[in-house]
């Protein structure tokens, strides 16, 4: 038997922080690729702690709902599975390139196979045009469109920049947009000032968040200039200094990352079947960067 | 089969599947649930049940022998064949539900030479078993109902099915019509997610599950997983703590683990400990039964609770709050100056505990006679803190009293202040991003 344990932050204030765990999980079990489908989160339950025991499958693994690598996927996650003999330099990661590492846990007798963050994975590239065709309701978008990746910055951790830079330079090699440009709420080049970094009338913004909080809901369309007020909201697309903004929220509540679920455990060799299949099927989505990873 | 009785119909295929798994060559027999088979060196079998004993059958005298005990022959096949899971959480949990043993003696016993002993402790026998899931078999699980039934015998699936029903205990008389009725265990996540007063609930087992709901005719499986949406990883933890293996994490060992913006919380002292327990972990805050101490060899004086599964380890909200109150902790005392008559001070203790039992919004408009009414409290505040403060710290000099007093105001609004900054510091560093 295998399982698939998703571990995400979760919040002990926002009762919406933990949905977008709780909807790919529900996705994935559809595909029936694994025997058990677990949520596991540092600040909701089952925490990190106790959720590997609540799996019967000897074999799980293990997926982290994180943008980045850095002080969760490399410290928390670990020690609080207690994954045995885990050293970040399993992953022999530059700081985007963890795959997985094989372990055991301290309290069960369980495989588990760690993975790298979701946001790293190549796949994440097609999830960003995923949300970008969304946002905008066109399947083709791209011809005379800026995007916009939008991170946190790099305040604790520079792998968080890292990943953004990495998913943008890989839109750009798509050769789809017009422009593309990674912005930062922390950092030059800052978010702030999204009409000055690119020229096009119509910018499609993408955070590069996993759910919406009040960095995307309330931060990000504050410092853009979409609405002098997130409690009256903002139009999509709103405009900014005569450009068309269509603001997207988090991409981590895009559909389609339930693909990038699943290929992090396929990578780490899981039998998923046609998973991915059932997937692009349901969610619309399709590997934008053709061959996945 | 003439043997057969006519007021019960066995599962597809239950004695053929039990005559297999007792008399396969390299079995040496079967004994489950007060059945018990023994194959003989003769090629005969002997057939043991609570009420009865046959030896000497052959293998199709065995088969007629066990279409007279048709409950236990749908009891082993619910438990072999449809819950199986053997030496898991789920199974014990659902044998825990009816009254049963938790782990039946195995097959692996007898193989080891004491051979099958049907007088082994089954919990309650089948057949008392079976009369009362006729009506229902009810536990309580932190604030669920839960209610194991035998199934009618429906869509061919014989007797002997068991289905569950979950409920809150405040809804234990309340007819079913009356209640929302689910059906998809994940339908309760929603349940879980805000209290009565539509706040959310960061702690799933603070006793404050709404009521008003239920699940019926649910499958093990289905029953299991609503459980565990409900109180996730209770029955996990319930589990190793029955087979005398809960792994405890102490308060000690929980806090210096902790790293990043925790990494302070091993340094909140000792007598606060108990406070924290007091405070978050007694039974009116949360359903589990705390089982973590100060450490190993140093219990805490409060009471852990009276909930039926454990509590391992100290949570993520108790970790939270504990940063808090260490911060708090490493500030200095002072002695105060502050003038009240005596039933201000009474009240100053009323309001602290109307807000620590969470009953304000009990207290009626115009009940002036509780301290922590409303008009009352701002009938305080009008009198007495004009300054903003109740108080002001005692240092010998009247003047530089009042310049302490506002300076600490000040320090108190930058440390909110500091603190509305640190939350989203903790937010965004919590994030990876």
């Amino acid at each position: 038997m295998q399982a698939l344990v998703i571990v995400a932050h979760g919040s002990h204030l926002s009762p919406g922080s933990a949905q977008p765990t709780y909807d790919h999980a529900d996705t994935i079990r559809e595909t029936g690729a694994f025997d058990e489908v677990r949520e596991g989160f540092w600040k909701e339950e089952p925490s990190f702690r106790e959720v590997i025991r609540t799996v019967e499958s000897d074999e799980v693994y293990v997926v982290p709902l994180f943008i980045s690598e850095g002080y969760f996927t490399e410290q928390v996650i670990p020690r609080e599975l207690r994954l045995e003999d885990w050293d970040p330099d399993r992953w022999d990661s530059d700081g985007t390139s963890a795959s997985q590492a094989t372990l055991d846990v301290g309290d069960a007798a369980k495989t588990v196979h760690y993975c790298g963050p979701v946001g790293t994975h190549d796949a994440m590239t097609d999830v960003i045009v995923q949300r970008a065709e969304s946002v905008t309701g066109d399947p083709d978008v791209g011809e005379g469109v800026a995007l916009v990746v939008v991170g946190h910055g790099t305040e604790r951790n520079e792998n968080s920049a890292k990943a953004i830079e990495y998913h943008t330079q890989r839109v750009r090699d798509l050769d789809r947009f017009d422009e593309v440009q990674a912005l930062y709420m922390d950092e030059e080049p800052e978010i702030d000032d999204v009409t000055d970094h690119v020229d096009a009338d119509d910018v499609v913004v993408v955070p590069l968040f996993i759910s919406d909080g009040f960095h995307t809901q309330e931060d990000i369309p504050e410092d853009m200039g979409l609405t002098d007020d997130y409690r009256t909201g903002w139009d999509v697309p709103g405009e900014v200094d005569g450009q068309r903004i269509w603001y997207a929220g988090a991409v981590g509540t895009e559909e389609f990352m339930a693909d990038v679920l699943l290929e992090r455990a396929a990578d780490a060799g899981a039998d998923i079947g046609d998973a991915l299949d059932q997937v692009a099927e349901w969610t619309g989505g399709a590997p934008a960067t053709g061959a996945g990873d | 089969m003439s043997a057969q009785r006519d007021d019960e119909s066995l599962p597809p295929a239950a004695v053929d599947n039990l005559l297999e798994a007792a008399t396969a060559h390299d079995s040496s027999g079967l004994l489950f649930d007060g059945l018990a088979i023994h194959q003989d060196d003769g090629g005969t079998y002997s057939l043991e049940t609570p009420d009865s004993s046959h030896e000497d059958l052959s293998r199709t005298d065995l088969e007629a022998a066990l279409y007279e005990v048709p409950a236990l022959v749908t009891n082993w096949h619910f438990w072999e064949l449809v819950v199986a899971g053997q030496g898991t959480p789920r199974r014990a949990f659902l044998r825990w539900c009816e009254g049963a043993s938790l782990e039946p003696e195995s097959d692996d016993e007898s193989d080891a030479g004491t051979g099958p002993d049907p007088d082994d402790d089954h919990g309650t026998p089948v057949a008392e078993r079976y009369r009362a899931l006729e009506t229902g078999v009810t536990r309580h699980w932190g604030e669920l109902e839960l209610t194991a039934r035998l199934a009618p015998d429906v869509e061919g699936h014989g007797q002997g099915r068991r289905v569950y029903d979950v409920r809150h205990v405040e809804d234990a008389d309340v007819p079913a019509h009356e209640l929302e009725g689910h059906d998809h265990p994940h339908e309760a996540r929603e349940i879980v997610t805000t209290d009565e007063k539509d706040r959310y609930r960061p702690l799933k087992t603070a006793p404050t599950l709404v009521t008003g709901w239920h699940f019926e005719g649910l499958s093990g499986d289905d029953f299991v997983e609503t459980v565990r949406t409900i109180y996730p990883a209770t029955i996990a933890n319930w589990y190793r703590e029955q087979r005398g293996e809960l792994d405890v994490d102490h308060w000690l060992e929980t806090a210096e683990r902790q790293t990043g913006i925790y990494d302070i919380v091993d340094e909140l002292p000792r007598e606060a400990v108990e406070w924290v327990a007091e405070a978050c972990c007694v039974d009116s805050q949360c359903v589990k039964r705390r089982e973590w101490q100060y450490e190993d060899g140093d219990e805490l004086a409060v009471d852990g609770g009276d909930g039926v599964f454990p509590c391992r380890e100290p949570c993520s909200l108790v970790t939270a709050a504990a940063r808090r109150w260490t911060v708090l902790e490493s500030e200095d005392e002072k002695t105060w100056h502050l003038e009240l008559t005596t039933s201000e001070m009474n009240q100053l203790v009323e309001i602290v505990d109307a807000v620590a039992e969470g009953r304000t919004d009990e207290i009626r408009e115009a009940d002036v006679y509780d301290g922590a009414n409303r008009y009352r409290a701002r009938y305080l505040r009008a009198k007495r803190m004009g300054d903003g403060s109740l108080g002001h710290e005692v240092e010998g000099d009247a003047g530089h009293d009042d310049h302490d007093s506002e300076s600490g105001h000040d320090d108190h609004d930058s440390e909110s202040d500091h603190d509305g900054h640190d939350s989203e510091r903790d937010h965004d560093s919590d994030d990876d991003h």
